[in-house]
């Protein structure tokens, strides 16, 4: 169980995270939505340290994240996020292996495991991370944080640089995978459509702030207050224009 | 072409202590620049001081920085109580190390701050220590733009370490300075070419290894490591310690003239006779020459009684010729240094006019010349306005002069030939006075000291009654008309030309010995 227990981050005066209790249960997948500059990416890079909060504490398991050194508290939640972050000196095989070596766990046959579960040809372990298409990195980027099993998956905007297609791919990719390795998942991203169709609980924030914490569902039939409701409109409008070019 | 090819048989020795010096000073650069880039890509603040100071080193002229080296190692090792070599190695060491220090360090920061911060991210995020981060992915990601700036530093130091001469740690600016000097352009070239041979094979070596980092073929970057590796090593051979227990050779110190070209050969051959090995140290600026003796770098080199009297020993009067020797032997020897006696010469500043030039103007003596000095030119060597026998002279007869303009002292004839200057500050015992058939003003005010050439030796050689024995035939032995002859069939600039060696040979005939 992640919590967060009144968590402020300020930059200067403006309170990018302002004041925000919230827990998330072990194995739910949670969606975090909102407009650019409403927190949400700040919230998440405080669960692993990227960011440290001002005031309030972060608990994973009842456990502060502040008392244990960074580095090791990384090595047990995976991270992906938009730029995909590949180390561009190192073949795939490598990238994906980072967090095993870093420990000094053997790697084995973990490799090609990894590239099965992300839908990858297991030949492009030797290729270097420039010759990959965009789709690829980021399931390569998915891999490597997954390589080492960590019970805990972020992501942040992690599918927001590739097109629809492969995105779709990626995303029903990335709930299987929820489903099958019982991870706990955070996804935070500006389309609303995305967090509908992936997460089963979805928060809206805004200027530092929940406003919503709903299920798609509840979502679909107006709840969740007028932040939430102005990011449905768009799915919601677009999905009626498709529905009356269907007629 | 002869010339050039015997030229190019010296370059060999001086390659070797040419490489030791330079890559010493780039691996020491490399040392330093490369921590320093990776702590000020962290530190925006102490990025902009380093930035700054190294940028400011490479203002000062290479020549300035490596003088500059001299005075300071003194200091310094008179604070700690002596030890440090002022000379030689160790200053050149320090200033090619400044000099190398900027491009490998702005070349680092750059690299470090232009880093991809998605890739630093994701580091982080991956559960990476700082020093894992540090060795795994910024260190690999800089190297080849690390390397591009060791490239620069090392094709500057190799250029720069040319003038490491002019403080003693010889170099193929050795051959430079000595063809410069006496117009042997064989040897100016076969230094340059030799330099210019050094820097670009480096260059070449270390673009294998960036290229070999840039493109991640490890093959390539070793291989380069290995070459340039396996270069400096060959070229240093003639460094390498000897087998079995040779003695030191005995080194010999010259100034930068030609008659101290000339003198140093004799005494070179001599001591060859008697079966010393010896090497010169050709070059040497004039304060240079006596500290090394006293240090014992330099073994043995001729100097003149008048320039140790005013420059070292900080006099202002002009005894007689007996008790100035006398009191300038009895000083060297605080100093560590023992002047065996006089060569029978004197090689005094003597002010010089074109012959026609002084006859027109009435001028035969320096009080002749203090009436129309204000309408002329002074040309000079490049020491002389600087030292204390031109304060003294110029404040006995009151001189004025309407332009003074110093040059190296060959193209300080040629001014006075093609009438850029009226009067040079010429030296008693150049044979272009004769030959050019120059007026010497004489000196009513005896404000210029005695210039007995001296010769002198340091300490630990003067024990050694072989060694002094070799050398006391030469005491008041060379007449200044067998020097000033001698001395022009070094400088004279056509076809009967001769080299250093070969006018000490003749002197050597001339006088007997």
């Amino acid at each position: 169980m992640i919590a967060l227990d009144r968590v402020s981050r300020r930059y200067g005066a403006l309170a990018a995270v302002d004041d925000v209790s919230l827990t998330i249960a072990r194995g739910s997948f949670v969606a975090l939505v909102g407009a650019s500059g409403s927190g949400k990416s700040t919230l998440l890079r405080m669960i692993n340290r990227l960011e440290d909060p001002d005031s309030g504490s972060v608990t994973i398991d009842g456990r502060d994240v502040a008392d244990q050194p960074p580095h090791v508290l990384r090595r047990g939640i995976g991270y992906v996020f938009q730029q995909h972050g590949l180390f561009p000196h190192m073949t795939v095989a490598a990238n994906i292996a980072i967090g095993l070596t870093l420990t000094g766990q053997p790697v084995g046959d973990r490799v090609g495991e990894m590239l099965d579960l992300v839908e990858l040809d297991r030949d492009v372990a030797t290729r270097m991370p420039e010759a990959l298409s965009g789709g690829q990195r980021q399931r390569v980027a998915i891999a490597r944080a997954l390589a080492t099993a960590p019970p805990i998956l972020l992501l942040d905007e992690a599918l927001g640089a590739l097109d629809p297609v492969t995105r779709d791919a990626v995303a029903g990719r990335l709930v299987d995978l929820h489903e099958r390795l019982g991870l706990t998942t955070l996804l935070v991203t500006h389309d609303m459509a995305e967090a509908l169709l992936t997460a089963s609980r979805v928060l809206v924030m805004d200027r530092g702030r929940i406003v919503a914490d709903a299920t798609p569902a509840q979502l679909v039939a107006g709840e969740g207050g007028p932040v939430a409701q102005s990011l449905m409109a768009v799915p919601r409008h677009q999905a009626e224009r498709l529905a009356a070019l269907a007629r | 072409m002869s010339a050039f090819l015997d030229a190019l048989g010296r370059v060999p020795p001086l390659l070797a202590q040419h490489v030791l010096v330079s890559m010493a000073a780039l691996l020491l650069g490399i040392a330093i620049a490369v921590p320093l880039a990776f702590a000020c890509a962290r530190r925006p603040g102490l990025a902009r001081v380093a930035l700054g100071l190294a940028s400011l080193v490479q203002t000062i002229p290479a020549l300035a920085l490596l003088a500059l080296f001299y005075p300071l190692l003194l200091t310094l090792s008179g604070l700690v109580g002596g030890g440090i070599p002022a000379l030689g190695f160790l200053p050149s060491l320090l200033a090619l190390t400044l000099y190398a220090l900027l491009p490998i360090l702005r070349n680092g920061v750059t690299g470090l701050t232009g880093l991809d911060q998605s890739v630093l991210q994701a580091a982080d995020a991956v559960g990476m220590t700082r020093a894992q981060k540090l060795r795994l992915v910024e260190a690999p990601l800089v190297a080849p733009v690390l390397a591009a700036g060791i490239r620069t530093a090392a094709v500057w130091t190799i250029g720069a370490a040319t003038l490491a001469t002019t403080v003693g740690q010889p170099s193929l600016g050795d051959l430079i300075f000595a063809g410069l000097q006496t117009q042997a352009w064989a040897l100016v070239l076969a230094g340059c070419f030799a330099a210019a041979a050094l820097a670009l094979t480096v260059d070449a070596l270390i673009g294998l290894v960036e290229r070999g980092l840039a493109t991640r073929r490890r093959r390539l970057w070793i291989g380069g490591l290995a070459a340039l590796a396996l270069g400096c090593g060959l070229a240093t051979q003639p460094l390498w310690p000897q087998r079995g227990d040779q003695p030191r050779e005995v080194v010999i110190g010259a100034k930068n003239f030609s008659e101290q070209y000339i003198l140093a050969r004799m005494i070179g051959d001599r001591l060859t006779r008697a079966g010393y090995r010896v090497s010169y140290r050709d070059g040497l600026g004039s304060a240079v020459a006596f500290e090394a003796t006293a240090a014992g770098r330099v073994d043995v080199y001729i100097d003149y009684a008048g320039t140790l009297w005013t420059t070292a020993m900080h006099r202002h009067d002009s005894p007689p010729r007996a008790a100035m020797l006398g009191a300038l032997k009895d000083w060297a020897a605080t100093r560590d240094v023992v002047m065996l006696g006089p060569l029978g010469f004197e090689n005094a500043y003597a002010f010089a006019m074109k012959g026609d030039a002084a006859r027109r103007l009435g001028v035969r003596s320096l009080a002749d010349l203090s009436r129309v000095a204000s309408r002329l030119t002074l040309g000079s060597d490049l020491e002389f306005l600087d030292r204390p026998e031109w304060a003294a002279v110029r404040d006995a007869y009151g001189l004025r002069f309407a332009n003074m303009t110093p040059y190296s002292p060959t193209f300080m004839y040629r001014a006075l030939g093609s009438g850029r200057a009226d009067v040079i500050s010429a030296f008693s015992s150049d044979g272009r006075i004769a030959a050019d058939r120059l007026t010497v003003l004489s000196d009513p005010s005896h404000a210029i000291p005695g210039y007995d050439a001296v010769l002198l030796v340091a300490k630990d050689r003067a024990g050694d009654a072989k060694f002094v024995g070799a050398l006391r035939p030469m005491l008041n032995r060379i007449p200044v008309e067998a020097m000033r002859e001698a001395n022009y069939r070094v400088d004279r600039d056509d076809a009967a030309k001769e080299s250093p060696e070969a006018a000490a040979r003749w002197l050597a005939k001339r006088v007997g010995l």
